[in-house]
């Protein structure tokens, strides 16, 4: 029965409640590292009390209100505690209650929005607000995130460790941006959640093509963001990208867990659930321009063609067209190579391929040897897919290429 | 991995406390803010549905009510990392039950919506 043991509880609950716990305690103490230790602390005196008195009724309440008692305690001690009620007081002067207690009570998740801004603070490195953001926001281990990077654990350790000493050094106050700096600082936050997702949806290094525990974890963040900061359309336009993403997650790969490219997807398999979701959130950006809006409007296109043929590629074209103007970069503009490929040939592709300077970018060959194959060019279009494979860090992606080239061989 | 929870009860003649429905909308945002919840909705009572069935190569149509001791009330789907947070869920759900709506019975039925994850390793 796991159900009923409280070891297992107690992960349980950790999993749901954990951001929600370091968020409301990081509001109280005002630091995002102290707020996580005493958030640990509880978790050990669940694990202590629990197989004793039996689980709590309501075992997250029960973890926020020890978690908000020791940390109250805990600024009695230092003498600390009416400095900080004052310090809050001043901070939130809309705020009409000053019950330290009573405030952390915030189901509806401003603590989380500000957690997120927190950890996605661009004094931060981005790699270090990748692992805060999953340790903190996730509840990820700091194992579990290392095996996900494929980097030493001790090395996310100290990623996460220096980001919380950065964020005290630094002096960064947990609260949301001031309005004139929404749009930036959302920006950093939405960056984050997306690189997440991508580590996971074509992961860089190692020998799996994906990791779809990734991207479930930037999937959940990306709601919880949708939720908490539901009148910035971009936000909608991530979390329709990653729904619409997502939902060739099962197509994605073979029986043999060989990658499986987008115009050989068996869409049967395709997760309806994500697309809908996914088409949803995107109804919520209509008006805007945003370059997540627009890639979500592109991977659309494909989620609503059922048969490959049936994809609308001139409309892919010009939303690529648009997304390159808006958030012009070398690899838009080597996919607006495929979608103008697809719609008006492989000669007009290639002269957009033929324009971009993507030196490291393994795809930029493969794109290349693909429209060099469709005009016949066999010899060059080997050469580009050996390129491909050469540059490749991702074993699957590595056969993948390797085995175009040698296709090409059997013409 | 994706679980759908059906909830089913007997409604007692009371009808149902308004801070049920307050506590029960409190506990599908913390779920939506855990980014756990995908869909729910209450069902209504089965007089307003149909069954569709074949046996022994008959189809057959019939009108609700059905002869059975509990209604299904409600379903909610829910994206989570294991059964037990699932089950949580459920948990919390029956809770509110319990502690605000005397003399409600029913039960929770977890089950796993077949994922990716159930295919795994049978090439």
């Amino acid at each position: 029965m796991t159900a009923t043991d409280p070891r297992g509880v107690v992960e349980t609950v950790w999993r749901i409640e954990s951001a929600r716990i370091v968020a409301g305690l990081a509001r109280i103490v005002r630091d995002v590292g102290l707020a996580e230790e005493l958030a640990q602390d509880t978790l050990v005196i669940a694990l202590e009390q629990w197989p004793e008195s039996g689980v709590p009724d309501h075992p997250g309440s029960w973890l926020m209100a020890t978690a908000k008692h020791r940390a109250i305690d805990m600024l009695r001690r230092q003498g600390r505690y009416q400095q900080k009620l004052e310090e809050i007081g001043r901070a939130t002067p809309d705020r009409q209650d000053p019950d330290l207690a009573a405030q952390a009570d915030d189901y509806v998740g401003d603590d989380l929005l500000r957690l997120i801004f927190t950890t996605c603070h661009p004094v931060l490195s981005t790699e270090s607000r990748v692992a805060l953001t999953l340790r903190l926001l996730g509840g990820l281990t700091t194992e579990e995130i290392a095996r996900a990077y494929l980097v030493p654990e001790p090395t996310v350790g100290q990623r996460i460790t220096r980001a919380k000493r950065t964020l005290t050094d630094k002096k960064v106050a947990i609260e949301l941006p001031p309005p004139s700096e929404v749009a930036e600082r959302l920006a950093s936050v939405l960056e984050v959640i997306y690189l997440i997702f991508n580590e996971g949806y074509s992961a860089t290094t190692g020998d799996e093509w994906m990791r779809p525990a990734l991207c479930e974890e930037a999937l959940r963040l990306g709601r919880i963001l949708a939720l908490l900061a539901s009148q910035e359309p971009e936000v909608h336009g991530l979390v329709a990208l990653m729904e619409i993403q997502a939902s060739r997650i099962p197509a994605r790969t073979g029986p043999d867990g060989a990658p499986v490219l987008l115009p050989d997807q068996d869409r049967r398999r395709w997760d309806r659930l994500l697309i809908r979701r996914g088409l949803a959130a995107l109804a919520r950006t209509e008006g805007t321009i945003g370059p997540y809006a627009l890639q979500a409007a592109i991977a659309a296109c494909h989620a609503r063609a059922t048969r490959p043929e049936d994809t609308d590629w001139e409309r892919i074209a010009a939303f690529y067209e648009v997304l390159a103007y808006v958030s012009p970069s070398p690899v838009v503009d080597l996919n607006r190579a495929v979608a103008v490929g697809n719609a008006y040939g492989p000669a007009r592709g290639l002269e957009i391929v033929d324009g971009l300077v993507l030196s490291s970018y393994p795809l930029a060959p493969a794109v290349r040897g693909d429209l060099l194959a469709k005009l016949g060019r066999i010899a060059e279009a080997r050469t580009e897919f050996e390129r491909a494979s050469a540059m490749s860090r991702n074993a699957r992606e590595r056969s993948l290429f390797e085995a175009r080239a040698a296709a090409l061989d059997d013409r | 991995m994706r679980y759908m929870i059906l909830l089913k009860g007997n409604q007692p003649a009371t009808p149902p406390p308004p801070g049920l429905m307050d506590a029960i909308m409190k506990l599908g945002m913390e779920a939506s803010v855990a980014g756990a919840l995908l869909d729910t909705a209450g069902l209504a009572p089965s007089v307003a549905g149909a069954r569709v069935a074949l046996y022994g190569g008959k189809l057959s149509v019939t009108d609700g009510p059905f002869a059975e001791a509990k209604e299904t009330i409600s379903y909610a789907l829910y994206e989570v990392r294991s059964r037990e947070e699932a089950v949580e869920w459920a948990s919390r759900f029956i809770k509110l039950h319990r502690d605000l709506w005397e003399g409600w019975e029913g039960e929770a039925d977890v089950l796993k919506v077949m994922g990716p994850e159930d295919f795994e390793n049978q090439s």
